[in-house]
């Protein structure tokens, strides 16, 4: 195991620097710079903002300052915000977007298995139909539909929850969030457990443990959950990095000032370091996450060996 | 605009002007406030930065009005008012501006506003290593060396400031420049803490160093959730501020802010979404506020292009815009067809009706096939061409529009081209497009702010009009003491004979205002502040 993980830490290091790299020359190569702005700025102003970011100096040059100084933990100045750093924006975003995404992974995780687990043991009855109808309803209404829903319904019809804002994480500002964020999830594991239990149910182990009298409970805890969780587990690893990093959506539908909408203006402002910073996250998160998978699948399958 | 004509007429030596009223929350008599005073305001996107001399766009401009104050401020109508300055002087030949500051001007620090901040903040904008976006906004008014300080050619200390003494500051011009005045309640002339800046450096922004002059100072400030102002108790006039407390929340979505509003957690909203405008104004008439802005929005045609460079054409495509249906059933928030470059609402200038806005829309259409026809294009050679515009829902609702009438009345067969922002200013900077969308809002009142951009060298002259007569005449206008008859005269080369562009309609500024929200006062800059307002109890 310990000579697994090294090598999987090993392995990272060439994959996150091909990330950077990629991702770097592509963010270099979109039309218009961070500081085209409608009104053209005088050259002089123009050639010293462009001394203070290097963007005076040949991309190459400025990848290896970026590399030099991500080697020292810095992500740069935001080339947006110019009152922040990196660093200092992905710290106060961050912390939101995970606090939502892991109250919603963990909503998404209980329900979605739930669900899934009974649907299966009731397949083809009315729960199960019910079941499946709610997820196929979640997986087709998009967040952008639901995030606005949530608030017609919870905020202005009844005034019940705030309709946004963040107020560090109090409690009725996390509820929408995390059904906006979580309802999909919910959905997708519903299904893929739901037919991952329908296939560990007709296995041979599974017969033969009815064949032996066991008691229905213990033949689905002890012995059709392990195997039934594989797929889901493998779904869940990227599934959590995409649910901590938040989405833009949830974001500019309820203010909440997570990572989501970094993404997307960071792209559209030519924030390159912000572009390359959440890359950075996301990237590294994946990885981890990935690796936190297949130690899970040694964990719960017998027959897999590092 | 009275107040200034009266003090450019009685500019003789030494006019000082002190009797003007001052600005505060002004509460009716009978009105009752609430016992919460504390104001939440839709902000717009989240602003790239608080420091005034470094500040673009409106997100930023909006907030700096809270936080800083100039020499000079804004009433509801556009009228300067005394700020820092409680009056000037200013010599024989109206270059010489003497400020005389107000000694209880104080900066939330406790510290004194002085001269000597603003001589600091000033040189500041025209230094090249503050690479100040609005350098540019210390030459319109010719402070002198501001050009060649901007340009590297002169050191920074060479600019036409100088403190005379702690609450005495003057401005020389190069050039008498009469509307220097106004320009003083841009957040690019408001001053900073010379102190503070120097000891934090690029830091001095931060919530916990940065100090101000303005009725608040920085609470906290949180990327993307929301940027909270507190009362500045050292503010001269604090005793008539109302508002204890001012959250800006960015929300970029008309929608989301909407729903903000609706659900009453919102009292100010920054805009309002268009397709629900008429809804609104049916179910809350009271609280949509709907006033005239300094701005136009038009069509560029790209001149250095064939067949754009055929006044014909050019004529032909602006003539068979029907702006009223373009204002009345596709944007309909209240805008105002435009014929002319400058909107109507500037000061000290009505820009005169040209012929052709006095046509009927069947004539404008004749004329326009006549004209195109006359060009070389018909139905069997029909004019083809993209239009660029900005990826944007309203944007695009009016390129559908205006296209199919081209289709319609001219044949003319459109190809919609939508660019994300940045890709479409590179697009047009380098003209590589046939016709494009653009706007402009205007940075200071007076007409100057829209005519300039279509002189020759202007750096937003994307579609390189070009025409000497023109340039001199906007050359010209800048010693004038009355250049009305000057920007007529423009006005009349530019549309009326040339067609520079397509003026379209000029904007207004739509926004959700809680009933209970007294004192809000929108002016055509929106130089607007939250000092002014007051909640009445509801």
């Amino acid at each position: 195991m310990f000579t697994f993980i090294s090598k999987r830490i090993l392995e990272a290091i060439p994959t996150l620097l091909v990330l950077i790299t990629i991702s770097f020359f592509l963010m270099h190569a979109a039309p218009g710079s961070p500081f085209s702005s409608e009104r053209a700025l005088p050259a002089e102003v123009l050639a010293n903002i462009n001394a203070k970011y290097h963007l005076d100096e040949p991309v190459i040059n400025q990848y290896f300052y970026y590399l030099g100084g991500l080697l020292q933990g810095d992500l740069g100045p935001s080339f947006r915000y110019k009152d922040f750093t990196i660093n200092e924006l992905i710290a106060q975003s961050f912390p939101v977007s995970a606090e939502i995404g892991i109250w919603s992974f963990l909503v998404a995780l209980i329900l979605g298995v739930g669900c899934g687990i009974i649907a299966a043991l009731r397949q083809n009855s009315w729960i199960d139909y019910s079941v499946m109808a709610f997820a196929n309803l979640g997986i087709v209404l998009p967040n952008f539909v639901l995030a606005p829903l949530c608030i017609l319904f919870f905020s202005i019809y009844n005034h019940w929850l705030p309709p946004g804002g963040w107020n560090g994480g109090a409690w009725p500002y996390l509820i929408m969030p995390v059904i906006a964020m979580s309802t999909s999830y919910i959905a997708q594991i519903a299904r893929i457990t739901r037919g991952s239990m329908i296939e560990t149910m007709h296995s041979n182990f599974i017969r033969t443990a009815h064949a032996k009298g066991l008691p229905k409970h213990r033949i689905i805890f002890q012995h059709a959950l392990r195997p039934t969780m594989l797929p889901v587990i493998s779904y869940l690893g990227p599934a959590f990095v995409g649910i901590v990093t938040g989405s833009v959506i949830v974001d500019v539908y309820f203010g909440t000032g997570g990572i989501g909408q970094h993404f997307i203006n960071g792209a559209l402002n030519r924030d390159y370091s912000m572009v390359m910073g959440v890359t950075i996250l996301v990237g590294t998160l994946t990885i981890l996450f990935n690796a936190v998978v297949d130690i899970l699948y040694a964990v719960i399958d017998p027959k897999i060996r590092y | 605009m009275k107040i200034s004509k009266t003090l450019i007429a009685s500019a003789v030596l030494a006019a000082s002007i002190s009797a003007l009223q001052v600005q505060a929350a002004d509460v009716p008599a009978g009105v009752v406030l609430a016992d919460k005073q504390e104001l939440v305001r839709g902000g717009g996107s989240e602003p790239a930065t608080l420091d005034p001399q470094k500040i673009e766009g409106t997100p930023g401009s909006i907030r700096s009005k809270d936080l800083f104050e100039g020499l000079y401020n804004q009433d509801g109508d556009g009228n300067q008012i005394p700020g820092v300055a409680t009056s000037y002087d200013v010599n024989a030949d109206n270059t010489q501006y003497t400020f005389h500051l107000r000694k209880d001007a104080k900066w939330s620090n406790g510290e004194p506003v002085t001269a000597e901040d603003f001589v600091f903040a000033f040189t500041r904008s025209v230094d090249p290593a503050t690479a100040s976006p609005y350098a540019w906004f210390m030459e319109i008014p010719s402070i002198v060396n501001a050009s060649k300080i901007i340009a590297g050619e002169a050191e920074p200390s060479t600019l036409g400031v100088k403190a005379l003494d702690d609450y005495t500051f003057q401005v020389t011009l190069e050039r008498p420049v009469p509307y220097f005045v106004k320009m003083t309640s841009h957040q690019n002339m408001f001053p900073v803490p010379k102190k503070v800046v120097e000891k934090w450096g690029d830091d001095w922004t931060k919530p916990e160093h940065m100090v101000s002059n303005g009725a608040y100072k920085m609470d906290e400030w949180i990327v993307n959730e929301k940027m909270v102002f507190t009362r500045n108790q050292h503010y001269w006039n604090d005793a008539k501020t109302v508002i204890n407390k001012v959250t800006y929340l960015p929300i970029e979505s008309p929608n989301a802010e909407l729903k903000r509003f609706q659900a009453g957690q919102m009292d100010l909203s920054y805009e309002l979404p268009n397709d629900h405008y008429k809804q609104l104004l049916r179910d809350i008439p009271d609280e949509v506020v709907v006033t005239p802005k300094l701005g136009t929005y038009y069509y560029q045609f790209n001149t250095t292009k064939a067949p754009y460079n055929d006044v014909r054409v050019r004529k032909a495509l602006s003539y068979a815009i029907d702006r009223d249906v373009i204002t009345k059933y596709v944007t309909g928030v209240g805008e105002i067809p435009a014929y002319s470059f400058t909107p109507e609402v500037v000061n000290d200038f009505n820009p005169e009706t040209p012929d052709y806005a006095t046509w009927s829309q069947k004539e404008r259409n004749e004329k326009a096939q006549a004209l195109l026809e006359e060009a070389g294009f018909d139905k069997s050679n029909p004019l083809s061409f993209k239009l660029l515009y900005n990826t944007n829902e309203n944007h695009k609702k009016i390129a559908i529009a205006i296209a199919s009438m081209w289709k319609k009345t001219l044949g003319v067969q459109v190809t919609l081209e939508n660019q994300e922002w940045k890709t479409y200013l590179e697009t047009k900077k380098h003209q590589q497009f046939d016709v494009a969308r653009a706007g402009w809002i205007g940075d200071y009142n007076e007409a100057s702010t829209m005519l300039d951009l279509l002189t020759t060298t202007h750096g937003n002259n994307d579609g390189k009009y070009s025409n000497a007569n023109y340039d001199k005449l906007l050359h010209d206008a800048r010693t004038m003491q009355n250049p009305a008859e000057n920007y007529n005269k423009a006005e009349e080369i530019a549309i009326e004979q040339d067609m520079a562009v397509a003026p379209i309609y000029q904007y207004t500024e739509k926004r959700l205002v809680k009933s209970y929200l007294g004192g809000y006062m929108p002016n055509p800059e929106d130089n607007v502040y939250v000092r002014d307002m007051y909640i009445i109890k509801h």
